[in-house]
């Protein structure tokens, strides 16, 4: 069986079996490996794309589910939200060992475009799931309050 | 698998002294560090400046090669930095890459081999990378001079501009062929500390952009190769369990899987990408012989330490009689404490990548032991070191984990590439991944550990005695360095940060009696600091309250002679407003601890929710670790370290049953979240003492600054981690 879903605006073919993890396909078949394995079983938010903006795990999504959908990636992420969020990623130096901040940056980006202008009981809402072992979060939450005052400016 | 690395390992051994600095944090080693390795000249005509340290590219770029792995605590950024700044090149025009296995050119000068640890990367190279970067500008001075004609004096360098008065001027890449031809200085002058332009200053980390936008080719996990073959171990299931027969038929029919080795390690799933190996993995029949294997649950395992710390042990200090000293006491606390085995859970899970051809080997990993992952890949390949290519990449975390003394992932990679090469597989390159599963299940933890102290006051409330029995595994013990680590069968990591206590105790002894058990233990970052730290802060502010004392107060009069840690702690309790009471329904707990020659004082404030759970509301952390080379890095590594040491001490331990391992992933051994980080405010000593480890020292004092601060709450110590167990999470 083969799926046709767009990935970063494209549109691709996946030969993968349908029942095994949409972040395999992502990583192995389409060859985009910023999208990260971290757990496997959604506990850590390491494997966060979007899917029609939506943030979810690729690692428990299932390449026969995506039919149609379509997915963006870090490599293809885009628009205000992602931009004021990469910005402000690079002006605070959040990333140490950089594993998870794909993620991190997936995640925020989504809160971003829902919620404009967070609060710290938002934040907490939205990136409980990402896991940084690193433990970066203060800059995480700091970087989200001023990617949110860039994107008002 | 240790045998085969004794006979590499001694033909590089690196001296006992420089293993004593790594183990004792004492780096103070830097009169070691100034050889500076140095290419001959190049010939004539070449483009191209290349240094060990340092190339200048004709296009203008600056290549800093790292010595270093850096897995996330910015290394890569601070040698950089040093370079940088010597040799004035602009920010914008500087890049970092990984360096060669090779250590005659790249050892970590405190350790005698290539490697990084205990918080060493800076203190060992803060003189050698400068040194770089003051010979390379002294030659692209050279060069400039002889182009222009005009004396050497005359010429000066600034954000990567070479330019003379009379109006000449170049960059640095225009000016790279010709200072290649230059003599290299042999005692490159060094800029004082006044002329620094990035050294303690400014200087964004030069790995941010690529892992924001998710850029290739940065992880191992990541590497990819159109011919790459992806595979699975299946490991025993309890340490030193043996494969007794297997059954790799179903597994060989799954789609995706090329074929199925046995190596020493367990059974290897050969497949044409991850997903099948992973699936296939789980087709195998596998019979286990646990005949050798350990079987014990880790309550067995604990009552066991705590018999050990009832008796005499191994004596790690011994000031005198101190039972006669706790006899005439007139008081006498005691504590009972209990330490679990901790996983590291870097967020990307173990893997190396191999290609060997039959001849010469190549290697990718995020590798920390360099000089010892090259030996064991060398050594079972049957081939010289030479014909071994080990290229670094950058590690999605370590804090340890992939500092082995037996490089296992690098020898199952070697023992499948030659079992596939013996089998007349074509030479593809084949990648091990780790599940987390594999990784959290995988042992190599920080050791548990039992831990008992005697404390004696007498009627003035002075102490008098100081009685403290520790057992745990060893980590050193066993493994090769050993002959180098250990003296006398004592192992003084597993003590550092108690037996060499700066305050005054009265009669100071302390013991340990080393456990024995098939479960892989690891340095699991700041090592023994992680268990010693709590222990002493938290009875330190038991003898406080008991003595009727301030926690501050108490500390500053008991340090003798420590004024760089008096001086921590006096600066964070000003910063925290100790002085003050804490604000309403919050309680506020210190702790100021020495690692790897840096020193942090930590205070906690926490509040209790209404179902007794504890949060950590804020920490304010004053931190000497010396010269501060990059400031901001620092602040990001005192707030990690907190994180990293406050996950743990929440509510994090691998516990075995009947030998199995419980938690395997993170919804059993669930890691600190951004709804648990607290606010963290870090203070930095300015200084011109030479710079120390920052990696790992953030970690140490969070543990007893939270369990002081739930004492100053509830009157008691918790004394068996993680906190969950006292219900408090």
């Amino acid at each position: 069986m083969s799926v046709t879903l767009k990935i970063n605006g494209e549109t691709r073919t996946l030969n993968a079996d349908p029942d095994s993890p949409l972040l395999w396909a992502i990583r192995d078949e389409l060859g985009m490996t910023g999208t990260k394995f971290g757990c496997g079983i959604a506990s850590c938010g390491a494997c966060t794309v979007h899917w029609d903006g939506v943030p979810i795990r690729s690692c428990q999504t299932m390449v026969g589910d995506v039919d149609g959908a379509e997915i963006t990636t870090i490599e293809g992420v885009n628009g205000k939200a992602a931009k004021a969020i990469q910005a402000a990623w690079n002006e605070l130096d959040v990333p140490q060992c950089g594993y998870c901040q794909s993620g991190q940056i997936m995640a925020a980006t989504a809160l971003l475009s829902e919620t404009p202008k967070p609060s710290d009981e938002d934040i907490d809402a939205a990136m409980d799931g990402n896991v940084c072992r690193c433990a970066t979060y203060a800059r995480i939450r700091k970087a989200i309050h001023v990617a949110a005052d860039k994107m008002e400016g | 698998m240790l045998h085969m690395l004794q006979k590499p390992l001694e033909a590089q051994k690196p001296s006992r002294r420089t293993f004593l600095k790594m183990s004792a944090g004492a780096v103070g080693g830097l009169v070691i560090a100034m050889n500076l390795p140095r290419a001959a000249k190049a010939a004539a005509g070449s483009s191209e400046f290349a240094q060990p340290f340092v190339h200048i590219r004709p296009d203008n770029t600056v290549i800093v090669l790292s010595k270093h792995l850096d897995k996330g605590q910015g290394t890569a950024t601070g040698l950089t930095t040093l370079v940088a700044d010597e040799l004035d090149a602009s920010y914008e025009q500087v890049a970092v890459e990984f360096a060669p296995s090779n250590p005659q050119v790249y050892a970590n000068t405190l350790f005698g081999v290539q490697g990084t640890g205990g918080s060493t990367a800076m203190a060992n190279s803060f003189i050698q990378y400068r040194q770089a970067g003051a010979a390379a500008k002294a030659m692209i001075v050279a060069a400039a001079a002889q182009k222009w004609g005009v004396p050497a004096g005359e010429i000066t360098v600034s954000n990567g501009v070479v330019s003379h008065p009379s109006g000449n001027s170049a960059s640095l890449g225009e000016l790279a062929g010709l200072a290649a031809e230059q003599d290299v200085p042999a005692e490159p002058v060094l800029k004082t500390p006044d002329k620094w332009v990035y050294i303690g200053k400014s200087f964004p980390r030069l790995d941010v952009r690529n892992k924001t936008i998710g850029a290739p080719n940065t992880y191992t996990m990541d590497f990819q190769r159109d011919d790459l073959l992806v595979a699975t171990v299946a490991r025993a299931p309890r340490f030193g369990g043996e494969v007794k027969s297997f059954d790799a038929s179903e597994a060989k029919k799954m789609p995706g899987v090329v074929s199925v080795f046995q190596i020493p390690h367990g059974i290897a799933v050969v497949a044409k990408s991850t997903w099948p190996a992973i699936k296939g993995r789980e087709l195998l029949e596998i019979e286990w012989d646990d005949s050798e294997a350990e079987t014990r649950s880790s309550d067995a395992m604990f009552a066991e330490l705590k018999d050990m710390t009832a008796k005499p042990g191994l004596k790690v200090r011994e000031d005198g009689d101190v039972d006669a000293a706790l006899e005439a006491s007139a008081r006498v606390l005691e504590a009972d404490y209990e330490f679990p085995f901790l996983a590291h859970g870097a967020m990307e899970p173990l893997d190396a990548a191999i290609q060997f051809d039959g001849d010469t080997a190549e290697l990718w990993l995020g590798s920390q032991l360099q000089t010892v992952d090259h030996n064991v890949a060398a050594t079972i390949l049957g081939i010289g070191f030479e014909k071994v290519k080990i290229n670094t990449l950058w590690a999605g975390g370590s804090f340890g984990r992939r500092a082995q003394a037996d490089s296992h992932p690098v020898a199952e990679v070697a023992f499948l590439a030659k079992a596939m090469q013996a089998a007349g597989m074509d030479p593809a390159p084949v990648k091990i991944v780790w599940t987390r599963e594999d990784d959290m299940a995988g042992g190599y933890y920080r050791p548990m550990s039992a831990h008992k102290v005697k404390v004696g006051l007498d009627e003035n409330n002075s102490v008098t005695g100081f009685k403290y029995n520790i057992a745990a595994k060893s980590i050193i013990k066993g493994t090769p360095f050993e002959a180098m680590l250990m003296k006398d069968g004592v192992d003084h990591n597993m003590t550092e940060g108690a037996h060499d206590t700066t305050y005054a105790l009265g009669v100071m002894n302390m013991d340990q009696t080393l456990q024995e058990t098939k479960v892989p233990v690891l340095w699991w970052r700041s090592v023994g600091h992680t268990h010693t730290a709590y222990v002493m802060e938290t009875m330190i502010d038991r003898i406080a309250k008991e003595t009727g004392k301030d926690p501050v107060a108490l500390r500053l009069e008991l340090m003798k002679d420590d004024p760089r840690k008096a001086n921590v702690l006096k600066l964070a309790a000003e910063k925290a407003g100790w002085d003050t009471p804490a604000p309403e329904g919050r309680h506020r707990g210190v702790a100021v601890h020495k690692s790897f020659g840096s020193y942090v004082a930590e205070v906690a404030e926490i509040s209790f929710r209404e179902d007794g759970t504890i949060k950590v509301e804020k920490v304010t952390a004053a931190v000497d670790c010396g010269t501060p080379i990059n400031p901001d890095n620092i602040r990001a590594q005192v707030e990690g370290g907190i994180g990293y040491g406050l996950g743990a001490i929440l509510r994090n331990q691998v516990t075995l049953v009947d030998g199995v391992v419980e938690e395997t992933n993170f919804d059993t051994y669930e890691p600190l979240r951004i709804s648990d980080m607290p606010e963290i405010d870090v203070h930095i000593v300015a200084s011109n003492e030479a710079p120390t480890g920052i990696g790992e020292p953030g970690t140490p004092p969070i543990g007893p600054a939270i369990a002081n601060a739930i004492a100053a709450a509830k009157g008691e110590w918790v004394t068996t981690l993680p906190l969950t167990k006292a219900g408090l999470v």
